[in-house]
């Protein structure tokens, strides 16, 4: 038996190695995805449905830019693809992106969700929602500010500070209030915390079922992927204890970030990269965004799934994502300096 | 005092060969360590002071308590059950003997997840808790959060302990009996026989055990993601993730790994007096010491305890997550090819790593000038670097040796082999290599100073060469250790996340790296059965293990026999 396993494993070493040359062929595609390949790979599949080109993919979740760098000319990656509008940049700012001109991926992406070069695209868009218990909180509404508020002392669940969700809300917030009362704003809701900043974003649901904590931060899609049941039935309850509010800046809207993709400096199968692109923005992918990931389409014209439809129309704060990537730093600054997550 | 005899029989020439071998593969394990130092190098702007003041204190504090907490754990469940098992009779004693080490099989990061569902209000302790006291609302009780630094000491401890287990139990039973009856005679109790002749007999046993248990601690990022805990290999990361800044990350690491050196050299120098020589005179093995009523039962309580809290409980928590999401949703066709994957990689690296194991702790036999033995210390770094940083390091070096053959292949025969080594699975080979190089070479070490010189003087009299005198007379005496090696390392790659997520080849999936796919999105259930493969794939090994660290005590008490004769 384990020979047997040890003789498979040789043969997938080997078709990896002649992987490497055979990826210069026709009718492929190299994609490096920070995602879950599980949530892209509806996509995937109707994509090479339609052209019959085959989409390789490897899921890297740290170090992505890293290794396309480093590998170089002979890089095999056509694609990469990330969530979080930083980590896109970060591929920009690395030097291994390459600007892409297209008309049917700026017709169909609005202007402000895309790089104007061509180097970055946004695929799709998750809002920053309050979770909050269905039992105990009243609120129909809430501004991302009142988190700070004493009265929810030793009633809020979120993430880890410095996770990327996170860093990018607050980093939206200095955008709006400047870096000393975000300060204040993050001891305020690192005084209201239930738990240590920590685990994913279901865990706030889990946990507000559990009667941890009443309120939480947490990203749309979860709602419909615990609510629909493709969570297992356990996860559907955890979403029945919350209402996902559409949660607001004072004087702004719900704080979104994308996820999105970019071309490869040295893209060996760049055609084929562009299609795939291009095919992610078409209403047909789009709709999957929306059915299978429960995320907001990019393009105007597509469907919302009627789970994330019920909560309510989602007007996006206006600020700009790049000026949100370049507060990153001083919110991950000021994540430490406050000990968010001690 | 082996090394003395066996330099004499030794030719010149032959220990050169050896010892420039070990030189190389040290050279390979620090070549992420060079590429990292050429990392740091590049500067990390102003972001010391801000580290200094608000990162480092509290995550060096965390690291320190976390050590202590983990150190203490790992050293009380692993030397006091060890010492149980291997000198006293009591019911269950042949079970807890091999049981002892079935945690090894679980890792960190499972065992984290596995709690944070089971300690939940809503998971099984809870409820049932409620459901005794009549309690109905959720609030009405609750326990201590296990999202904390000491539910991160406990749930480590519990799965690491395996580690003092291992050695301290192989030197125990290896202790030569008359010691302990001398001390008996000479009026120590039995407490004070543990603890004034057999406890300082084994420490070193005892720190090596430690040392692997305590890097791991060190090292793991997932169990502290999930628990909260801020580490300074969290503090890497995030210097890395967040602060984006790869050379300041490089920067910790390299301090941490300074620290880990400063601290294994200081625990050397505070021995350095001590001499631990005799198990080749070993007379008889200890006999036991029967336990009854209260005794027995302490001892039973005591080993039981591990066993059910570092396997058991995982374990069943694990299969009957596997068993809800299978009946949903179907077993996913891919995890057969992903077994095959992670078993096979597993086994590759394995042979690799132990060759090289068996290169250096050999050289360091041979050795003449102390080169072989600087050589064997510094490859066995890679352990002391925490996974991703490693491969972060050997991508550099990688990428560029690939990037170099390409360009002389294309110039010379115009054909491109493209990434030979970071494109094909021999980037993980080498990682997995470098990782745990540590492990096999300081088996294999301990298994030669067991074979007395006489044996290769015999050996070399008789027309051997080193290399056959390794073959046909060590190896077969060395099958014990090896073997011993051979599983922790193999268990331990089947096990490794980090690396394998940043170095493998695009397409290539393991169930480790499938589980960190489920967790990322939030479907830690759905890593169920990934989960439950680890574990159960692991299982086989180490259940050998410790069949086979009987016999080995047989092997080597005969092979003791056998040198007195001649």
């Amino acid at each position: 038996m384990n020979r047997h396993l040890a003789a498979h494993g040789f043969a997938v070493a080997l078709a990896c190695a002649s992987l490497s040359t055979a990826a210069t062929a026709q009718g492929e595609v190299n994609l490096y995805t920070t995602r879950e390949p599980g949530l892209i790979q509806p996509l995937l599949d109707a994509f090479t449905k339609d052209t019959k080109i085959k989409v390789n993919t490897i899921f890297i979740k740290d170090g992505l830019a890293e290794r396309v760098k480093t590998e170089g000319a002979n890089s095999p990656a056509d694609m990469m693809m990330t969530v979080d509008i930083g980590n896109l940049l970060d591929t920009v700012d690395q030097g291994v992106s390459q600007a892409v001109q297209s008309e049917a991926l700026s017709s169909a992406i609005p202007a402000h969700l895309r790089d104007k070069d061509g180097h970055w695209f946004a695929l799709s868009l998750r809002a920053r929602l309050v979770y909050a218990s269905k039992e105990r909180v009243k609120d129909a509404k809430m501004t991302y500010e009142s988190l700070s508020d004493p009265k929810w002392k030793g009633k809020i669940c979120i993430r880890s500070g410095t996770h990327p969700y996170n860093t990018a809300l607050f980093a939206a917030h200095i955008v709006h209030h400047g870096e000393a009362k975000t300060e204040q704003w993050l001891t305020g809701i690192k005084n209201n915390l239930a738990r240590k900043a920590s685990g994913g974003d279901r865990e706030v649901a889990r946990d507000i079922l559990g009667g941890i904590c009443d309120v939480g931060i947490a990203n749309s899609y979860y709602v419909g992927l615990m609510r629909s049941g493709k969570g297992g039935p356990e996860q559907e309850k955890w979403a029945a204890a919350i209402n996902p509010l559409l949660a607001t800046f004072e004087k702004g809207g719900t704080h979104v970030n994308i996820s999105g993709a970019s071309i490869a400096k040295n893209a060996p199968n760049k055609a084929n990269a562009v299609k795939l692109l291009e095919y992610l923005v078409t209403n047909e992918a789009q709709a999957i965004y929306a059915k299978a990931n429960f995320e907001y389409p990019v393009r105007p014209s597509a469907q919302i799934d009627p789970i994330i439809a019920s909560f309510g129309k989602l007007t996006p704060d206006p600020i700009d994502l790049r000026a949100v990537a370049k507060a990153r730093k001083a919110a991950t600054s000021l994540v430490d300096k406050v000990g968010f997550n001690n | 005092m082996i090394a003395h005899a066996v330099r004499r029989v030794a030719p010149k020439g032959d220990a050169r060969i050896w010892t420039f071998a070990s030189v190389a593969i040290a050279l390979l394990v620090l070549a992420p360590v060079v590429a990292l130092i050429a990392i740091a190098a590049q500067g990390s702007g102003d972001l010391w002071p801000h580290l200094a003041r608000y990162v480092l204190p509290q995550s060096v504090r965390d690291t320190a308590i976390l050590l202590a907490g983990v150190g203490v754990i790992v050293v009380t469940v692993g030397v006091g059950t060890a010492w149980l098992v291997s000198v006293c009779r009591f019911p269950g004693r042949g079970l807890f003997d091999w049981a002892l080490l079935l945690p090894l099989a679980v890792p960190t990061y499972i065992v984290a997840f596995a709690y944070l569902d089971v300690l939940h209000p809503l998971g099984p302790v809870q409820t049932a808790v409620r459901a005794v006291l009549g309690i109905e609302d959720v609030r009405g009780f609750s326990l201590p959060e296990i999202r904390s630094l000491w539910g991160a000491c406990l749930l480590l401890g519990l799965v690491l302990y395996p580690y003092v287990y291992l050695s301290a139990r192989a030197l125990f039973l290896m202790q030569s009996a008359s010691m302990l009856e001398a001390a008996r005679t000479l009026g120590a109790s039995g407490a004070s026989t543990f603890f004034r002749v057999a406890l300082p007999l084994a420490r070193p046993a005892i720190v090596i055990g430690t040392t692997l248990a305590l890097l791991e601690a060190l090292n793991d990022i997932g169990a502290s993601e999930f628990l909260g805990v801020r580490t300074l290999t969290v503090s890497i990361y995030s210097t890395w993730l967040n602060r984006s800044s790869l050379p300041g990350a490089a920067q910790i690491a390299l301090v941490m790994l300074a620290a880990v050196i400063a601290l294994v050299l200081l625990e050397r120098w505070a021995r350095r007096r001590q001499r631990f020589a005799g198990h080749a005179r070993r007379t008889h093995p200890p006999s036991p010491v029967p336990l009854s009523g209260l005794a027995a039962f302490g001892a039973i309580l005591a080993c039981a305890t591990p066993i059910l809290l570092g396997f058991v409980v995982p374990s069943l928590y694990l299969a009957s997550a596997a068993w809800t999401r299978v009946a949903l949703f179907g077993l996913s066709p891919r995890i057969l090819i992903e077994t095959g994957n992670t078993v096979g990689f597993a086994l590759i690296a394995t042979i690799v790593t132990l060759a090289l194991g068996l290169v250096l702790a050999y050289a360091v036999r041979l050795d003449r000038g102390g080169l072989a033995t600087t050589a064997a210390r510094i490859a066995s770094l890679g352990y002391a670097i925490p996974g991703t940083v490693l491969a972060v390091g050997l991508l550099t070096p990688l990428a560029g040796f690939d990037n170099m053959m390409d360009g002389i292949m294309r110039q010379l025969f115009g054909i491109s082999t493209g990434l030979m080594l970071a494109g094909s699975g021999a980037a993980l080979v080498i990682a997995y290599a470098t990782r745990f190089l540590a492990i096999s070479g300081g088996g294999i070490e301990a298994g030669f100073t067991k074979i007395p010189a006489s044996i290769d003087g015999a050996a070399r009299s008789l027309g051997q060469t080193a290399a056959g005198t390794v073959w046909r007379v060590h190896l077969p005496m060395l099958a014990p250790a090896l073997g011993a090696a051979a599983i922790l390392v193999f268990v331990d790659c089947m096990k490794e996340l980090p690396a394998t997520l940043l170095l493998r080849p695009i397409g290539f999936e393991t169930l480790a790296t499938h589980i960190y796919a489920e967790a990322s999105r939030g479907t830690y259930e759905d890593g169920a059965v990934a989960a439950l493969l680890i574990v159960l794939v692991g299982l086989g090994p180490v259940v050998l293990l410790a069949r086979m660290s009987r016999p080995m005590l047989v092997l080597s008490g005969r092979s003791d026999s056998s040198s007195r004769a001649s």
